[in-house]
């Protein structure tokens, strides 16, 4: 018979608010095995722990059940301070009364009684919790960053100055990603190419980065410590490795009407191109979409006047296995598609464009060479209305859109509207917005020089209707909510501030890593206020906007933060490994391999084993038998196998039985 | 003697994966949605932890609904983890219509641990079908009847 301790946490007012806790503790101190039940205000403080672990030595216990918050808040606590008082880490259960009892009954009767049951229940279990033994499994010390944008660059870093190798991974041809396609960055003004393209040189020069460009995450083996890593390099057509990114290629192509996405197809680039002046690597890649000689076999221009001999038309994708410790998600973000969106006549005239748009017309090494040019004339605007949350902040259920804040809009709006008063003076700049949301450090300051200093004119309302006008001109038709009255505006240009939303990688990469994602494809988070850089998955870390929009400053912050986890973890020799595995008992197990075919990470082998029968002879049999290191303590083994051979540490069948027996009483 | 007539209170079983339902339910927790107290929940590492035998044994001693709850598909922390609970469920669940328990009092749903809301809407919903249907007494053992 277990000796059980019982601590019911009031968790200040949290719990003692709908549960008894007095009442809790008495009715659990007549269940079997328990010799001592108290309570007290918080279990997880210092004094609390002292208490549990006092109560240990002094009624030499052999099993504890707190009454508290959720396991996944607070077990690892608890298991720390058993430990602490010589008690196996695995003889604690929590009995979680907060998040599932107290804070969803309002009725303290309701509570009290629930609380009990749920109690109870846990007490049935640590009757059948056996002490566990965590093992240990070596760490591999090299971290892979999936996505070269700040974020990734900022990562890799910081995870490479602390001495480990890191691996950037990035789709596109060169790293740099949405901030080299921005010009100006708030509050400060300082030009953004000017700021990233120098970090960008230090991550393609650092001895202890290396960078994977034009190249995709294929697939994910493996646990924290140890993933293996299936990396794909698509063919770029181009020998990276002599190619000398000198241009002659791209000058002499005779393809040179393929939409220039780093401009976002506002001009044209040719079939070979390098992406930006900056792009790191700087090498050409060829667009076999558009390339002459890829269609159509006839062409080959680029590898004649290439001297470097640089081109390769036979080259094929080819893929890379390496192992790493730990994996940091950095796949950013995109402005949505703004197909649906008619009333703003997004795709009827090409004077209504996107910001990001915005920021290659103001850019100096844009398609107008920084000259604020309309698209449809190359006229230059002297009316401007700026749109906010175009798809920002909707009710998702009857509108399109997302129903999230998409952050950064308001600033680079009113950055966009400032430097557009600032270079042209006789402009007129309106902006139509929700509300004006400005948290950050000078970011208010920044708004309101825009509105009292630059005189940009901000109308709260919301922009009902664009129409595209015969002169070419843009009626644009909104409210002016606090004058109470509708406006019409004639505009030259109109730009939207479309919302913005995870690039599209990030689903599959999170079925890849099996991370888990909320409702809007943003990679979830370990825990939304203490573990904001960890992904629930260990060894997974997240950086910059998969995480949720974010603007350069934070996303640097949160990029530094997952490189100190990432250093912590790499800096361990081993790492503990989850003792709550699956494990046979040879003596019923059939050697079906039943078990061996469900198991998803490959634990699971037969070895032949030598049994003394019964009557006294020896007998070989096939019997399974499971790796601990490799086993992650799902317990799909243990459904499938028929004789009941195979059982889960700490989530065995007697002790989920002994649970639904309590609950079912 | 006297029939007390007491407002009937169905009994709920839930399983929960530890990576996303049960997560979701914390998630509830602390949004304070609420869902009623019959329901009482069992962490399990994953959905297909659940051997149908759990299922069968909470019937037996007087559950009156067992709902098992997953991460959604394609999601799983085990990769494959719930496309096995799934299987291996609709066949249980259909041969438990068989027995007599009504198709009803069974469910498998998908939460993830964004889903706070879903969860405590799944468990209204599913406590207000189980109530609909009554005191469950096909499987009933009883030598473990409630005095």
């Amino acid at each position: 018979m277990q000796r059980i301790g019982v601590f019911v946490c009031w968790c200040g007012s949290n719990i003692a608010g709908t549960v008894d806790v007095h009442k809790v503790a008495e009715a659990l101190k007549s269940e079997p095995g328990v010799v001592i039940s108290t309570q007290y205000q918080y279990m997880c403080s210092e004094a609390g722990q002292t208490l549990i672990k006092d109560a240990i030595r002094d009624h030499k216990l052999t099993g504890i059940v707190v009454c508290s918050c959720s396991p996944r808040m607070h077990e690892a606590t608890f298991r720390k301070t058993a430990a602490a008082a010589g008690l196996n880490p695995y003889m604690v259960e929590i009995a979680n009364i907060r998040e599932q009892c107290s804070w969803i009954h309002k009725d303290m009767e309701v509570g009290t009684e629930k609380a009990i049951i749920l109690g109870r229940a846990a007490i049935a279990k640590v009757h059948l919790n056996a002490p566990l033994v965590a093992g240990e499994s070596p760490v591999v010390k090299r971290a892979l960053v999936i996505g070269g944008g700040i974020a990734g660059i900022q990562t890799a870093l910081d995870i490479a100055d602390a001495g480990f190798p890191v691996d950037i991974v990035e789709t596109k041809p060169t790293i740099g990603g949405k901030m080299a396609q921005i010009d100006k960055t708030f509050p400060t003004l300082d030009c953004a190419a000017c700021i990233l393209t120098p970090k960008m040189v230090d991550a393609a020069q650092h001895e202890k980065i290396n960078i994977y460009a034009y190249s995709e995450v294929a697939e994910v083996k493996g646990f924290v410590g140890n993933f293996s890593v299936k990396i794909k390099q698509k063919a770029r057509m181009v020998d990276t490795t002599k190619c000398t990114g000198c241009g002659l290629c791209v000058e002499k192509c005779p393809m040179k009407k393929v939409p220039n996405e780093f401009n976002l197809g506002m001009d044209k680039r040719s079939a070979i191109y390098i992406p930006f002046a900056q792009a790191v690597p700087k090498v050409a890649t060829i667009d076999p979409t558009a390339c002459i000689k890829m269609k159509t076999g006839k062409c080959g221009l680029c590898a004649t006047v290439c001297e470097a001999g640089a081109i390769d038309y036979t080259q094929q994708d080819s893929f890379i296995e390496e192992k790493y410790g730990a994996i940091v998600v950095a796949t950013g973000y995109n402005p949505i598609n703004l197909d649906k969106y008619d009333e703003f006549a997004y795709n009827q005239s090409p004077d209504v464009i996107t910001s990001l748009e915005f920021e290659r017309l103001t850019n100096a090494a844009g398609p107008t060479a920084g000259k604020l040019l309309r698209p449809s004339d190359g006229k230059h605007p002297h009316t401007l209305v700026f749109v906010q949350c175009v798809g920002s902040r909707c009710d998702v259920a009857n509108e399109k859109g997302k129903s999230y804040c998409s952050k950064i809009c308001c600033m680079y709006t009113a950055k966009h509207a400032m430097l557009c008063r600032e270079k042209y003076p006789d402009t007129d700049v309106y902006v139509f917005y929700i509300d004006v949301r400005t948290p950050g450090k000078n970011f208010d300051e920044f708004y309101r020089r825009a509105v009292e200093e630059y005189g940009v004119h901000y109308i709260k309302g919301m922009v009902g209707k664009v129409a595209p006008q015969a002169d070419g001109t843009l009626l644009v038709q909104g409210s002016d909510l606090i004058e109470g009255e509708q406006l019409k505006i004639k505009a030259d240009l109109v730009v939207l501030a479309a919302a913005i939303e995870p690039d599209k990688s990030a689903r599959p990469l999170a079925t890849m890593l099996t991370a888990s994602m909320d409702t809007n494809d943003f990679f979830t988070e370990a825990h939304p206020k203490l573990r904001p850089v960890e992904s629930p998955t260990a060894g997974v870390f997240l950086s910059g906007c998969c995480q949720g929009p974010k603007d350069i400053p934070e996303t640097v912050s949160q990029a530094s933060g997952a490189a100190a986890k990432v250093i912590g973890l790499l800096v361990k020799d081993s790492l503990t490994c989850n003792p709550c595995v699956a494990h046979s008992n040879e003596l019923m197990c059939n050697g079906c391999s039943a078990c061996e075919k469900v198991c998803p990470y490959g634990a699971i082998s037969y070895e032949d084993k030598e049994f003394r029968m019964p009557d006294r002879t020896t007998a070989i049999r096939r019997v399974a038998s499971v790796n601990p290191a490799v086993c992650q303590g799902c317990g799909a083994c243990t459904v499938a196998c028929p004789s009941g051979a195979m059982d889960l540490n700490g989530f065995s069948n007697s002790q989920i039985m002994a649970e639904v027996d309590a609950i079912c009483k | 003697m006297q029939v007390e007539k007491k407002e009937f209170k169905p009994t709920i079983v839930a399983f929960c994966c530890n990576w996303c339902s049960y997560a979701g339910a914390d998630l509830s927790g602390t949004n304070r949605l609420n869902y009623p107290a019959n329901v009482k929940i069992i962490r399990v590492p994953c959905s297909c932890r659940v051997n149908p035998m759990f299922v069968l044994r909470a019937f037996q001693r007087g559950a009156d609904g067992v709902i098992i709850c997953g991460c959604h598909p394609g999601d799983c922390h085990y990769t494959t983890g719930n496309y096995y609970a799934r299987r291996r469920m609709t066949l249980l669940f259909s041969m438990l219509d068989f027995l007599g328990i009504e198709r009803d009092r069974t469910r498998l749903e998908w939460v993830s641990a964004a889903e706070g809301a879903k969860f405590a809407a799944t468990m209204n919903d599913f406590v207000e079908t189980v109530t609909k249907l009554g005191e469950n007494k096909r499987l009933e053992d009883l030598r473990c009847k409630k005095q």
